[in-house]
């Protein structure tokens, strides 16, 4: 792609005999958000502690806004904002003092890093912790900060490694507004998650990845039509123990019974007309239902089909 | 609001050079230094070992020692002060490698290495904070010295020069600590480094005591040993007694020109030793 700001091609690396990457290619376009998504392990951070010059890739070829990352780290650095996993802060400075050294190390006039330093901790709404220490900032605002560190030199490349991951509902949801604003200024970013639903709700595109190699390329929707697997739960007004067998031909899945026998829960293949299928079912075999609920492939059914599969495939020699 | 960031793709001609230029890297250096100064001023307990240690030590010397060692041509008192400097100023290096440690221990360190920064400066910065904390303590053990009645009667520029001497012993110093420090696996074992070597090459010299009473082959090494030549060097600029100007090898005879040549070397050494480390401890 000639526009690609951020490219991996077949990129491998191990650690001593932990194979963390095993052929991870991918691209991102200018403009675009890229979720790179996978659990713990899979690979994320290494691929992006490559392309952000931390690491050597064994073999393969990184590229960022079209500069090898190997070849010429120095001028990849200037391109590059990076917010990591562990907020890499200075606890002992404050929180002006941490974005003001790292401006003057970015090669920024001290002048413009105050100015630009104190407009940042506006936005981040951390204007009145600015100069506190950060050892007493709660988790949120030290992800706050440290996207605001990111984005000091206004690079156009942003790397975002599991930007929320141990924070409450509440500063998730503060750290998501901060990032789709940045989206829509035109900032090429990389975003890791473990999250779906963060993935979902940020990333243009999203690359499933486990064990170190891809195993889903796509949109949100592309992955989600990708599983036809719906699922349906039928709750009853009374319990009836043949329940299960009157739905059953009508599912893809065994019928699984609630403790009171009240729910039944089953996997459907998405099939026209099967709310309506269920309830003459129920209704000729005289049994009243309170709810029929059929839900449509989240991106963890997704996410569970496409690693559980590759696990199983993993599994045989 | 203003735009977070701007789209516009960086100029890449004049960036992709790779090296940084000489005010760049000064920059750099200046920043980190106020940095650890800065840690510093947090963080006050940290300078004990280079503030309550120098009076603790001298005191007790003084009044413990003082009247039990018999120093040929003079006091005691007029004795140790130059030993209780580089004393205090060789343990206090402890903390550069504690220091580095410390930050290759904590994620900052991955900050540092992804800025388009001239990464010596992690280190030298570091080294120059260290100085000058170093010069915080030799004032701490020049005053007390004073109190308690340490006189010279050197001139100004002999007596600026002693202080010069160790500082630059000491400035050589903490760049091995730091190749210790880059080395450790956590802040402690970078601290007990201090245990097992800076306190037995501090003590094995003549800062506490005239060597001639040592055994023979400990004043051998005693005489060698590059602390007992600054000592010796900080000793003679002052006019302090020196009972090692008697012993015949070659750098109690000569202790500043030995001092120089020590700390040169040691900084020749160490200095692109802590630099090849650094860059191994962060390449992966």
């Amino acid at each position: 792609m000639a526009d690609a700001m951020i490219e991996a091609d077949g990129l491998l690396k191990s650690y001593g005999e932990t194979r963390a990457l095993a052929g991870v290619s991918f691209s991102v376009p200018a403009g675009s958000v890229l979720g790179l998504l996978g659990p713990n392990g899979a690979g994320k951070t290494t691929a992006v502690r490559i392309l952000t010059t931390l690491a050597l890739p064994d073999a393969g070829r990184a590229r960022v806004a079209g500069i090898d990352v190997v070849a010429h780290p120095a001028a990849v650095r200037r391109q590059i904002g990076v917010a990591a996993q562990d907020a890499t802060l200075d606890g002992l400075l404050t929180g002006r003092q941490n974005l003001v050294l790292v401006g003057e190390l970015s090669g920024m006039r001290t002048g413009r890093v105050r100015t630009r330093a104190a407009e940042l901790l506006e936005v981040f709404d951390l204007a009145s912790a600015a100069d506190r220490v950060v050892k007493g900032y709660s988790g949120g605002m030290r992800r706050r900060l440290d996207l605001a560190a990111s984005l000091l030199t206004r690079p156009p490349v942003l790397f975002l490694d599991e930007p929320t991951t141990g924070l409450d509902p509440v500063s998730r949801q503060g750290v998501w507004e901060v990032i789709r604003e940045l989206i829509g200024s035109g900032v090429t970013v990389l975003l890791t998650t473990q999250y779906l639903d963060e993935a979902d709700a940020l990333a243009g595109r999203i690359v499933v990845i486990n064990h170190g190699r891809v195993i889903a390329d796509g949109t949100p929707r592309e992955l989600k039509e990708r599983s036809r697997t719906a699922h349906v739960e039928v709750t009853l007004a009374e319990p009836r123990p043949e329940a299960a067998d009157v739905i059953a031909p009508l599912v893809s899945s065994q019928v699984s019974v609630s403790a009171d026998g009240l729910r039944l829960g089953a996997a459907v293949d998405s099939a026209p007309g099967l709310a309506t299928a269920l309830v003459r079912a129920l209704d000729l075999a005289g049994m009243l239902a309170d709810n029929i609920e059929v839900r449509q492939p989240s991106l963890d059914d997704v996410f569970f089909a496409l690693t559980g599969a590759r696990d199983k495939e993993g599994a045989q020699p | 609001m203003t735009p977070v960031v701007t789209q516009r793709p960086r100029e890449t001609a004049g960036t992709r050079a790779s090296t940084t230029g000489v005010t760049e890297r000064i920059r750099n250096v200046l920043s980190m230094t106020r940095r650890n100064l800065v840690h510093i001023s947090r963080e006050p307990m940290q300078l004990s070992d280079v503030t309550i240690q120098p009076v603790l030590f001298t005191v007790l010397f003084i009044y413990l020692f003082g009247g039990a060692i018999p120093i040929p041509g003079g006091s005691y008192t007029a004795f140790i002060l130059a030993g209780l400097l580089t004393l205090n100023l060789t343990t206090s290096t402890m903390g550069t490698a504690v220091g580095l440690a410390t930050d290759l221990h904590e994620g900052m360190i991955d900050r540092f290495r992804v800025l388009p920064m001239w990464r010596p400066a992690v280190l030298v910065g570091r080294s120059l904070a260290d100085l000058l904390t170093a010069c915080l303590c030799a004032l701490v053990v020049a005053a007390t010295g004073l109190a308690v009645g340490w006189r010279t009667s050197a001139g100004l520029m002999p007596i600026i020069a002693g202080f010069a001497l160790v500082l630059f012993f000491a400035y050589s110093l903490s760049w091995v600590a730091a190749c210790v420090g880059l080395n450790s696996k956590s802040p402690e074992s970078a601290a007990s480094f201090g245990f097992i070597v800076l306190f037995p090459l501090a003590f094995v010299s003549n800062a506490m005591v005239p060597t001639q009473h040592m055994p023979g082959w400990l004043q051998a090494i005693a005489d060698w040993n590059p602390v007992s030549a600054v000592t010796a060097g900080a000793r003679q600029l002052w006019d302090n007694p020196n009972p090692s100007a008697s012993i015949s090898a070659w750098p109690m005879q000569h202790p500043i020109e030995a001092a120089l040549a020590w700390s040169a070397l040691i900084l020749a050494v160490a200095a692109p030793l802590a630099s090849r480390f650094f860059q191994r401890r962060t390449t992966e």
